[in-house]
């Protein structure tokens, strides 16, 4: 593994591995010193093209606590209108002498373009709508801590599917840990070609949250956004809400010992109700410090040793 | 406090903690220290995923601190273990306990405590085996073409 | 007094060995090689295959406006090496060309390369807006006599302007090449086809069916109207249903497929390879099989290349911002000999048909599309089908590299062009 462009990169021993490691890191953030020397000397650029604090300051956190020298670039808006093209873009950047390359980008494929033509190690932190792996180790590491190893387990995903870069890295790291997937959407918010994609993957699809809930071990919540009833994808929030939210009713048909976890940022009353969202908090703020640890492991699994 | 740097240095830990509660009747705080992070050889090697370090609730802030080892080498361990020490607080000092001393230091290293003191070549190999990590009770010493048991 | 040409022993269209002598920009069907002149230069065709100089409905040839990209000169330079005689330029240049003086430019300019014929193409909406009509009578009346009316590149959408432009033509026997790509279920933002691949890629889709409804609205308006519509760079096994559907009504309708469509599957975009983002998007291999059938039992009239050169860094961008459009002009002739003869769906007759009786027909250009019989204007190919070429995208005489080919070999080669008895490929060189 050279770069960490997609959750397919990760066979379940390096997967494993980083969880492992990640769970090492995590113990770190508790020492009053929160550093460790593996990246001294290696110098890692966040080249953000779509702002994200949240992701970034969790890569920049985790780069500093491995003392590697972190260099936030902001290259928000289409580097289209200003006449340079994005080989032009990250070449420059490149050229400074940087080890690593942390890349968000708003168009689904771009860190897997920037591989081909840069020397360094490109890390993908959310292209699109195509995959964002760091916050799939991120989920799997959150949730197995609650649940155990996800060999066998049960995980329930719903929400905006077809916008969603998250759930197509968790499928990928989901099935290389050999737990069961199924997701939920209205069809509309189904990704397109899933039936034929499920069949080849093995996960399942549904349109009945409410029959998939008894049997789930987990269940990820994925955001959806107001403005997707434009273009017409489903007619209301309360609409939504009734058929797919995560509600009071709903919760009660979870088993005792499932987990909710949502990526975040919540839409409180849309896909979770507040009760939900406050049962599933404690995951979620878990999740905040878990993700500076999965970013520290991942770091240091693609840029401390031999190159 | 005992440290031991896993995975044999902490079990040896472990069990010296033990040997010391039965003969002395005193509890000493045990833990791990990982030094993977600190190795000054980590670029040189492939990855390698970073074991446990545990520390006892109490910190090792003006403590005692004994590191454990099976091996004494070059001496490399034992300075990033140093190192990671330095990370986590101020031990009122810091000895060293091992299991064996082969010599060949590479840095001015030496332990406080040693099991046995093993005359080697530079190019053979000294390898310790424990029952908790690999089922038996066992140093040998390897080179190239054969190995030859030590001590049971 | 101009060269000529004796070509001897090449397989006429398929039909059998010949000796063609070209002279005074015509063909002559010798009896024997004796009775060429002695001048003439003698070109051994033994084993090479006789077409007719291939027609090209679409090709972008970038000027004026992106010479960075192509030039009417380079453009031509890649057609003439790729076995054909005439291009039609589309219109979605900067400026766009919606007037006759534009029109008439890039007639002039066409004819300063001298390489092939270049038609102009005139918008349909006044700078491809899709609100009003440009100026399709005056194109049509200007030197540059203008058949082809097509806002390539765009749709036109809006169903009352697209019936208007269809009848308006009528009066000077134009056409209206359509773009068939409805805005609202695939937008600007649409660049992979919508299925199973998109989906894991998260690649905003591009559905078959938004080609499909404009097209089945077009068949309509033309019965409507009773005036000819031509189909663009056909995609879809829908769309190709309900061509097989109108002309079996006896709608006025004609289409055209693309080499890419042809030959390259959707799974080409799966490492996001902008080279292989055009639109319509590259399908799967069902509809890939489709259009091959429908190219074969002439539902679909003609291959056309959508020739659309790019600058390196129009293409260096994410795969969603990367500029759409492949080149196609120098390996057209090869990808149609390899995937529809060598497999025998097509015999030479057919490809003769498709790639220059048709395409000239459906375009009016009355001097091109002759055919090789005794007296026809000297416009042909010769082909060498035994080759095999892997295909370099720096040795193209385009100014642009975006060749999905690269790298692959293909079958047959283009050995000699000849455009009215002048041979404008020649022993690996092209000459104005």
């Amino acid at each position: 593994m050279r770069h960490l462009l997609s959750a397919a990169d990760l066979d379940r021993d390096q997967a494993l591995t980083i969880l492992e490691t990640a769970a090492q890191m995590h113990e770190v953030q508790h020492r009053e010193v929160k550093k460790l020397p593996a990246l001294r000397g290696r110098t890692v650029v966040n080249l953000f093209f779509e702002d994200s604090t949240r992701t970034r300051s969790s890569f920049e956190i985790a780069g500093k606590w491995l003392s590697a020298d972190v260099i936030n670039i902001s290259a928000k808006g289409s580097s289209v209108s200003k006449g340079e093209s994005l080989r032009d873009t990250v070449t420059t950047v490149a050229a400074m002498g940087i080890d690593g390359m942390v890349i968000r980008h708003h168009a689904s494929g771009a860190p897997a373009q920037v591989a081909d033509w840069i020397d360094a190690v490109v890390v993908n932190a959310g292209d699109g709508t195509h995959e964002h792996p760091t916050q799939a180790l991120l989920d799997a590491y959150s949730i197995s801590r609650r649940i155990g190893d996800l060999a066998g387990k049960h995980v329930v995903i719903a929400g905006d599917l077809t916008h969603s870069r998250v759930v197509r890295s968790n499928l990928l790291l989901l099935k290389t840990l050999g737990a069961q997937v199924t997701l939920v959407a209205p069809p509309t918010l189904m990704p397109s070609g899933v039936a034929a994609w499920s069949e080849a993957a093995g996960f399942a699809t549904t349109y009945d949250f409410d029959a998939v809930l008894p049997d789930a071990d987990a269940v990820m919540m994925l955001r959806v956004q107001k403005e997707r009833m434009s273009g017409g994808y489903f007619p209301t929030p309360r609409e939504y809400t009734v058929g797919y939210g995560l509600t009071r009713q709903r919760l009660k048909l979870l088993s005792p010992n499932a987990v909710i976890a949502h990526p975040g940022p919540m839409n409180r009353g849309l896909e979770i109700t507040a009760d939900a969202a406050d049962e599933a908090r404690s995951l979620i703020l878990d999740q905040v410090s878990a993700g500076v640890a999965v970013r520290m492991s991942v770091l240091y699994h693609l840029l401390g040793g031999a190159q | 406090m005992l440290l031991g740097i896993p995975r044999r240095g902490a079990t040896l830990a472990a069990r010296l903690a033990e040997a010391i509660a039965e003969v002395e009747g005193v509890h000493v705080p045990t833990g791990s220290l990982d030094v993977t992070m600190y190795r000054d050889d980590l670029r040189l090697q492939p990855i390698r995923a970073a074991a446990p370090t545990q520390i006892p609730p109490a910190g090792i802030d003006d403590a005692v601190v004994v590191l454990v080892d099976d091996v004494l080498f070059h001496g490399r361990t034992v300075r990033a273990a140093l190192d990671a020490i330095g990370d986590l607080g101020r031990p009122r000092a810091v000895r060293l306990a091992v299991l064996i001393d082969r010599g060949h230091r590479e840095l001015p290293i030496r332990a406080d405590h040693v099991g046995k003191n093993l005359p080697t070549a530079l190019s053979e190999r000294v390898q310790v085996s424990l029952v908790e990590d690999d089922g038996v009770d066992e140093v040998r010493i390897a080179d190239a073409a054969d190995a030859s048991e030590v001590t049971p | 007094m101009s060269e000529s040409y004796l070509i001897v022993g090449a397989d006429v269209v398929g039909e059998g060995r010949g000796d063609l002598l070209l002279q005074d920009g015509g063909v002559r069907r010798l009896n024997s090689a004796a009775d060429a002149p002695r001048d003439a230069r003698r070109i051994d065709a033994d084993g090479l295959v006789a077409l007719p100089g291939l027609v090209d409905l679409h090709t972008h040839l970038r000027e004026p406006g992106r010479e960075d990209a192509e030039t009417i000169a380079t453009g031509s330079a890649a057609a003439a090496a790729g076995g054909f005689t005439a291009v039609l330029a589309m219109a979605n240049t900067d400026p766009v060309t919606d007037t006759a003086e534009a029109a008439e430019r890039v007639h002039e300019l066409g004819r300063q390369a001298g390489l092939v014929d270049v038609q102009p193409v005139g918008a349909v909406t006044k700078a491809l807006a899709g609100e009003q009509l440009a100026e399709l009578g005056l194109m049509a009346r200007s030197r540059a006599q203008v058949r082809v009316f097509s806002d390539d590149g765009k749709c036109v959408h809006d169903a009352r302007l697209m019936r208007r432009a269809l009848e308006y033509v009528k009066a000077f026997g134009g056409v209206v090449s359509q773009h068939a790509q409805d805005p609202r279920l695939a937008g600007s933002e649409a660049c992979a086809h919508e299925g199973e691949l998109s989906g894991r890629l998260g690649l905003p889709g591009w559905p078959g069916v938004a080609e499909e409804v404009i097209v089945a609205r077009d068949v309509m308006l033309a019965r409507h109207t009773g005036s000819r519509v031509h189909i663009a760079h056909v995609s879809t096994a829908g769309t190709v249903e309900v061509l097989r559907w109108a002309k079996a009504q006896g709608i006025a309708v004609t289409a055209e497929v693309t080499p890419h469509h042809l030959m390259l599957p959707v799974d080409k975009v799966a490492t996001f390879d902008p080279t292989f983002k055009v639109n319509p998007p590259l399908r799967p291999a069902e509809d890939i099989a489709a259009l091959r059938a429908a190219l074969a039992d002439g539902t679909i009239d003609a291959v056309a290349t959508d020739h659309a050169p790019h600058a390196r860094h129009d293409k260096e961008h994410a795969f969603a911002e990367a500029a759409f459009g492949m080149l196609g002009l120098e390996q057209a002739l090869q990808v149609v000999h390899t995937v529809m003869v060598r497999g025998g769906a097509m015999g030479w007759a057919a490809v003769a048909a498709a790639m220059s009786t048709n395409p000239a027909r459906i375009a009016g250009l009355d001097h091109q599309g002759g055919g090789l019989a005794d007296g026809a204007p000297a416009n042909l190919v010769l082909f060498d089908p035994s080759a095999r070429v892997t295909v370099d995208r720096d040795a193209s005489r385009s100014l642009s590299s975006n060749n999905p080919w690269h790298g692959i070999a293909l079958d047959g080669a283009v050995q000699a062009t000849f455009l009215r008895g002048r041979a404008t490929l020649l022993d690996g060189e092209v000459h104005a």
